[in-house]
């Protein structure tokens, strides 16, 4: 393959990366933004979501697009809960404290890990995707009678793929309608903007975190369906979500929900495309890197206006 | 007896029980607790930045790995000696700490704690990349021959013991008379108030710039003398656990205190030992213990004993 057709294959494997990437981040930076937590537990949650999309998908019988669907519902509720629940039974008592909720959701973090290692046990596990026709894409190039269109071979993408970029998209629009116009969501912003005023006109602040939390780790759990079909479901996956969401809302602006989607697209296409050309390993190494001096000497983030 | 003599009694009469210890615990334990005290050493290293000075780094297996490495690749590639392997392992420790602390130390908190992570992790993956020199997971193997310091065998069980206590004792005295020398003091001001400390004058960058090197170069020193003992240099050792277990091991023992990062060591390590006879999924016990440690007791064990009843342990 010519480079062209080479550089399209690789935009559209990082263009999937970057939607799912999206989805967890968002969570990532909702619960940063809202309750000025950081959850390192965020991985797990994804994980968790993967996992049991798996075990949903082998107990639903049917065509495969039924156990997927029913996946898609099932698996983020179930995570939101548990998440909501550990809000409630323990990032709470630590009363948000920054420090002491990170030592927490690292002791989280390895509780779920942990316990799905002892349950589910250590192999990685598909689910079927429900459609997944193969597309082959044309490329341009200069014939003799000027430019004509040609199929490259090994230039292809699958339906599936392109599925998921655009869910992915519909579920950001859609946290976005729920931020910008429900009442929910209002609560949400006002909680955001000042704490102590919200307490003070009634709004039930604890409920508004619980609900946050919840809402963040469905969202990871979400991202995780989506990619099951493509990548297999194994309890040490959480880590790579964790460490690129990390990297994706710092370089965005810690809390700003725009800022996390442009900057998951950045990372995700050139993670995509940094990994086919260059070593993936190298390609962490800068991002990690680029993350750490981002938060020294630019700490609002590259997209981020001002400090606060 | 003054607080000076019981302080000096406490810790002289730890010393001299696991120098006993040695005579009558078996075989298997007997390892274990030369293992552990190297292990302890690395985290009266994280204490000194944790506990005294109150920064809270997730990103210590970088110090701990840069010395393993500097003295693994000094001893294997270099073919250096274990001293000057020794001492290439805490100039990488010295050298790596320095620039962490320079560059992260201009955030605090919640950003202090990512950026100490993600330096850790440039550095595992640094070490994963340059698989020719460092075999990543694989890890280096040293020799025998290559570990024997001044004619003395370090691969024998009784000299191994006698190193690590040794290095043991070097970590827990310095550190004692750190804490109750000036600089321990300032340090301690810092983390209870580092305005306060700032208005009466002290130049408080570079105190927590020193707490950051010290820390750095123990922790390096304890990885150095465990890749020398135990002939292992292995790039799990500057993955992100190896970065929690110290924390782990300073809440459990209690920060800020000079006995605790022992005590906590100790416990989990015999925790860990115990859980992974009955199941692979070990782990869930560190998570557990953080849990309930941030919950119920952020003191820890020594840091609680000091509340209710020694007041005057340091």
């Amino acid at each position: 393959m010519d480079f062209g057709p080479y550089l399209m294959l690789a935009s559209l494997e990082g263009a999937v990366t970057a939607a799912v990437l999206a989805l967890t981040a968002i969570g990532l930076s909702l619960v940063f933004g809202v309750m000025r937590v950081v959850n390192v537990a965020h991985g797990e949650f994804f994980m968790l979501g993967a996992v049991l999309a798996w075990w949903v998908a082998s107990h639903v019988g049917g065509p495969p697009a039924l156990g997927f669907v029913a996946a898609l519902a099932i698996a983020p509720l179930a995570v939101g809960g548990l998440a909501a629940l550990a809000d409630m039974t323990v990032l709470k008592r630590v009363a948000y404290d920054p420090e002491r909720t990170i030592v927490a959701t690292i002791g989280i973090l390895y509780i779920i890990q942990q316990v799905t290692l002892m349950t589910y046990g250590p192999e990685a596990r598909p689910v079927e995707p429900p459609f997944n026709t193969r597309l082959a894409l044309p490329w341009v190039e200069w014939g003799e009678s000027g430019l004509q269109l040609y199929w490259p071979w090994g230039l292809s993408t699958t339906s599936y793929k392109l599925f998921v970029i655009g869910a992915a998209a519909a579920v950001l629009v859609g946290v976005w309608l729920l931020m910008a116009r429900t009442r929910i969501g209002l609560l949400m912003r006002a909680t955001q903007l000042d704490r102590e005023m919200a307490l003070a006109f009634g709004i039930p602040v604890e409920r508004v975190y619980a609900m946050v939390f919840g809402i963040g780790g469905a969202l990871a759990a979400l991202g995780a369906v989506l990619i099951v079909p493509i990548q297999q479901a194994h309890y040490l996956m959480g880590g790579d979500p964790l460490l690129l969401s990390f990297i994706v809302v710092i370089i965005g602006g810690l809390g700003s929900l725009p800022g996390t989607v442009a900057a998951a697209v950045l990372i995700g296409l050139s993670d995509g495309i940094i990994s086919v050309f260059f070593s993936p390993t190298l390609a962490k190494i800068l991002a990690t890197l680029l993350v750490a001096l981002v938060l020294v000497f630019r700490p609002q983030g590259l997209f981020g206006t001002g400090a606060k | 007896m003054s607080d000076r003599a019981k302080v000096l009694a406490l810790h002289g009469g730890l010393l001299v029980l696991l120098f006993a210890l040695q005579f009558v615990l078996p075989a298997y334990h007997h390892g274990n607790l030369a293992r552990i005290m190297v292990l302890a050493s690395f985290a009266v290293g994280y204490n000194v930045m944790f506990g005294y000075a109150g920064l809270l780094s997730l990103g210590h297996a970088l110090f701990f790995a840069a010395g393993m490495y500097g003295m693994g690749l000094a001893v294997q590639h270099g073919g250096a000696a274990p001293v000057p392997g020794l001492l290439a392992g805490i100039a990488a420790a010295l050298a790596v700490s320095l620039a962490v602390g320079l560059l992260a130390l201009r955030t605090a908190g919640v950003g202090f704690m990512i950026v100490t992570l993600m330096f850790a992790q440039a550095g595992y993956l640094t070490i994963l990349y340059f698989g020719t020199y460092t075999r990543g997971d694989e890890g280096l193997v040293l020799q025998q021959a290559q570990r024997v310091l001044w004619g003395i065998d370090l691969t024998q069980p009784g000299t191994r013991y006698f190193a690590a206590l040794l290095l043991f004792a070097v970590c827990v005295l310095a550190t004692l008379a750190m804490v109750r020398a000036p600089f321990g003091k300032v340090l301690i001001a810092i983390r209870e108030n580092e305005e306060r400390a700032r208005m009466l004058g002290y130049d408080v960058f570079r105190y927590k710039l020193a707490a950051v090197v010290i820390s750095g170069v123990i922790s390096g020193l304890a990885g150095a003398v465990y890749g020398l003992l135990f002939g292992y240099v292995g790039a799990t050792f500057a993955s992100v656990q190896y970065s929690i277990f110290p924390l782990l091991w300073v809440l459990l023992g209690g920060a800020g205190t000079v006995l605790g990062p022992f005590v906590g060591t100790l416990f989990m390590f015999y925790l860990i030992d115990l859980s992974s006879a009955v199941t692979s999924a070990y782990m869930l016990v560190a998570g557990v213990a953080l849990v309930l440690l941030t919950l119920f007791a952020p003191q820890g064990l020594v840091g609680e004993i000091r509340d209710r009843i020694w007041r005057w342990l340091p």
